[in-house]
């Protein structure tokens, strides 16, 4: 292992800021866990995905400038959602083609950003102990985590090696209808979606139902009625089995 | 036709809510991704093969004028009577022209997603013409006066008893809608007469090779081989863009289509035709025409919309796509549905009636995985979206409040500010997890929206 990030930015997301910030406080106590110095920079807010995602890409362009303004500086940038990873990594770096300056710097931003489970996996390898009681789960490939970042086998490890079966559902990468502003914008579609995803998840038998991103989480826990499955980040599952 | 914001959740949300509709799109849909994957896998290198086929699609469209050209001099050494279309009514009057020249008054037709995109059975009607369609589904279809809901399987939406009442009421005798042999068969005698008695064969093409100047036809019942082979004139009409150079290029084509599209190695038949019966041959067209359709095609060469015109039209995508899988075809108001038709509907036939189908994708990718040609679609949904807001397009409802939210956004204390207002005020309607909106007034129907957590993780960080 080459040597190890000092100084680890949380970009905590707007969802997990506003509305699940158990997710951040789990993601920091595995960092910390980890063996890393985590910083929270209080300035930060959105990564303009949903801009960038309705065609609002001026608007996008300067959240992107104001996140590299504030991130930069770190040794590495690490987002507990893969969709917010993969705006960083990949959408910055194309929002500024035409601009060299910002380009690199995007670009420098985009290769020390790191979606969670990455960071711990590949950037740390750290591995947690097996629980003794650690939950039957199935795992939902976020449509970004899965087909941007190409990342399939990382959350999985981490929930294996905390004792977790994983039981897999028939289709693990079927998205779960939320797409952002997509699920107000069509939500009759979006919703039609979700309920395909939870059925699913539900057939699997398993107690649970993890994801690396908000953004799933949410639409997936507003389409269940009666508590049958609970949806849970990662992070979350993780802290929990390895405290 | 338009299809709004409004009009795309409204045709959506019935389809979401007819329980036949969606069975029959988990069903076929199912089947044919199982078969596309079964298929591709047998294939030594099928990665390998797609990156071929991109890389002749985009070869050949960066050339695009030369081809044709080329296929123009071989096409026509063949025998073969060419017409340029610059759009649908330019194309829809060759045919009626050729067809008045042949006093013809009945013409059988194979299944061709160009002849839909230019209404081609209407304007025939009108004419005077009666088109009948010999693809089984197209047939259905066209016997309910409906718009293909799927690329490859037009008729998906169509129930056996459906089915056996049109054939009931074209015929006029009952046909039970329990035996469906029993449909093929009335299906295949009704059709054989209409071959025979036909003036005019139509079809598409699905692949044109400008090195022989032929064109290829796939089709599965061998209505297409009848179609161009009994009836005395062939006219096929193709977009432009469907050409390779070689015939070793239309192999790597040919190889990918009925693999992506069905889940076959190859289509039940796979017809070459190279002009028109020769003298010495017993039977075939005394013509055969070849419209070359534009239709908007050629606009978007050297744009950065350029990449939809590789399309081999498979519906591989439409098969994957979770929105296509619970709106159906018909929500999307075109011939072309799913992510192709969201991309390609609003650059054939203008953004500003189309405004809703670049957005009615939720940009998982799935479609990018499957395509044969490896055709970024997400990536053009997102420019169409871009187009929209600049063109101001979307509504200024929408317009509005995103600028408005990305200003916000760019200051940290606004957007705390604005967190810490939401949350108090949105406090009587917070029971729980969830939110709870008066249900006609929840912007995201059946789903709950969250609630704000009581505090934030920027206040809970300073804890921790």
């Amino acid at each position: 292992m080459t040597a190890q990030p000092k100084r680890v930015a949380l970009l905590v997301t707007c969802l997990v800021d506003q509305i699940m910030p158990e997710v951040g406080v789990a993601a920091v106590k595995l960092l910390r866990r980890a063996g890393c110095t985590v910083d929270f920079p209080t300035d930060q807010t959105c990564c303009g995905q949903p801009f960038f995602n309705s065609g609002f890409r001026p608007e996008a362009a300067r959240l992107a400038k104001r996140a590299i303004d504030i991130f930069e500086e770190y040794d590495a940038v690490v987002l507990p959602s893969g969709s917010c990873t993969g705006m960083i990594r990949v959408e910055y770096p194309h929002l500024f083609e035409g601009d060299s300056r910002w380009h690199e710097r995007a670009q420098r931003l985009a290769d020390k950003t790191f979606e969670l489970t990455e960071f711990l996996v590949h950037q740390v390898h750290w591995q947690p102990q097996a629980a003794p009681k650690a939950p039957r789960v199935t795992y939902h490939d976020s449509c970004h985590m899965n087909r941007v970042l190409h990342m399939r086998r990382e959350p999985r490890s981490l929930l294996t090696a905390a004792g977790c079966e994983i039981v897999e559902m028939r289709e693990s990468d079927r998205c779960c209808g939320f797409g952002g502003l997509f699920s107000i914008r069509m939500p009759q579609v979006s919703n039609a979606m979700t309920a395909d995803k939870l059925r699913q998840a539900i057939e699997t038998g398993t107690d649970m139902l993890v994801s690396v991103d908000p953004g799933c989480l949410m639409q997936m826990r507003g389409m269940i009625k009666d508590g049958s499955v609970r949806v849970e980040h990662v992070a979350v599952v993780l802290e929990e089995l390895t405290r | 036709m338009t299809v709004t914001f409004h009009r795309f959740r409204a045709d959506s949300g019935r389809a979401v809510a007819d329980p036949h509709l969606q069975k029959v799109l988990e069903n076929a849909t199912g089947n044919f991704r199982e078969g596309r994957a079964r298929m591709l896998a047998d294939v030594p290198d099928a990665d390998q093969l797609r990156d071929q086929l991109k890389a002749i699609r985009s070869a050949t469209l960066s050339r695009l004028a030369d081809h044709l050209e080329t296929f123009e001099r071989n096409a026509a050494a063949a025998g073969a009577i060419l017409h340029w279309a610059k759009d649908a009514d330019d194309a829809c009057r060759l045919v009626i022209e050729i067809a008045r020249q042949h006093g013809v008054t009945l013409a059988v037709k194979s299944k061709s997603m160009a002849s839909e995109e230019i209404h081609l059975n209407h304007a025939l009607q009108e004419a005077g013409v009666t088109p009948v369609e010999t693809d089984l589904g197209e047939w259905i279809i066209q016997l309910a006066g409906d718009p293909p809901a799927h690329i490859i399987v037009p008729a998906i939406h169509v129930t056996r008893y459906e089915v056996a009442e049109l054939f009931s009421r074209e015929l006029g005798r009952p046909i039970p809608g329990d035996d469906i042999p029993g449909l093929t068969a009335v299906a295949r005698q009704t059709l054989r007469e209409k071959f025979l008695a036909a003036g005019m064969g139509l079809s598409g093409v699905n692949v044109a090779v400008a090195e022989t100047g032929s064109i290829v036809l796939v089709t599965n019942e061998g209505n297409g081989r009848m179609v161009t082979g009994a009836p005395p004139v062939h006219v096929a009409i193709m977009g432009i863009e469907k050409i390779v150079p070689t015939w070793q290029d239309a192999a790597v084509w040919l190889s990918l289509l009925a693999r992506s599209a069905t889940g076959q190695p190859l289509s039940i038949y796979t017809t070459a035709i190279t002009g028109p019966a020769r003298p010495e041959d017993p039977d075939g067209p005394r013509e055969v025409h070849i419209i070359l359709l534009d239709n908007g095609r050629s606009r978007l060469l050297g744009t950065p919309y350029e990449e939809i015109l590789q399309c081999i039209r498979c519906g591989a995508c439409l098969n994957v796509c979770p929105v296509y899988r619970e709106a159906g075809g018909h929500s999307y108001g075109s011939p072309y549905s799913g992510p192709i038709g969201a991309v390609l509907t609003p650059l054939i036939f203008g953004l500003e009636k189309y405004e809703a189908l670049p957005h009615a994708s939720s940009l998982c990718g799935a479609c990018l995985d499957v395509c044969p040609a490896r055709i970024d679609l997400p990536r053009m949904l997102l420019a169409l979206r871009a187009e929209e807001v600049e063109k101001r397009i979307l509504p200024w409802y929408e317009r509005i409040p995103e600028r408005v939210a990305a200003w916000g956004l760019g200051h940290a204390r606004l957007y705390r500010l604005a967190a810490g207002l939401l949350r108090v005020f949105s406090r009587p309607l917070v029971k729980g997890y969830a939110t709870r909106w008066p249900r006609r007034l929840n912007p995201a129907g059946e789903r709950d929206l969250p609630a704000l957590a009581k505090r934030s993780f920027r206040e809970m960080w300073k804890d921790l």
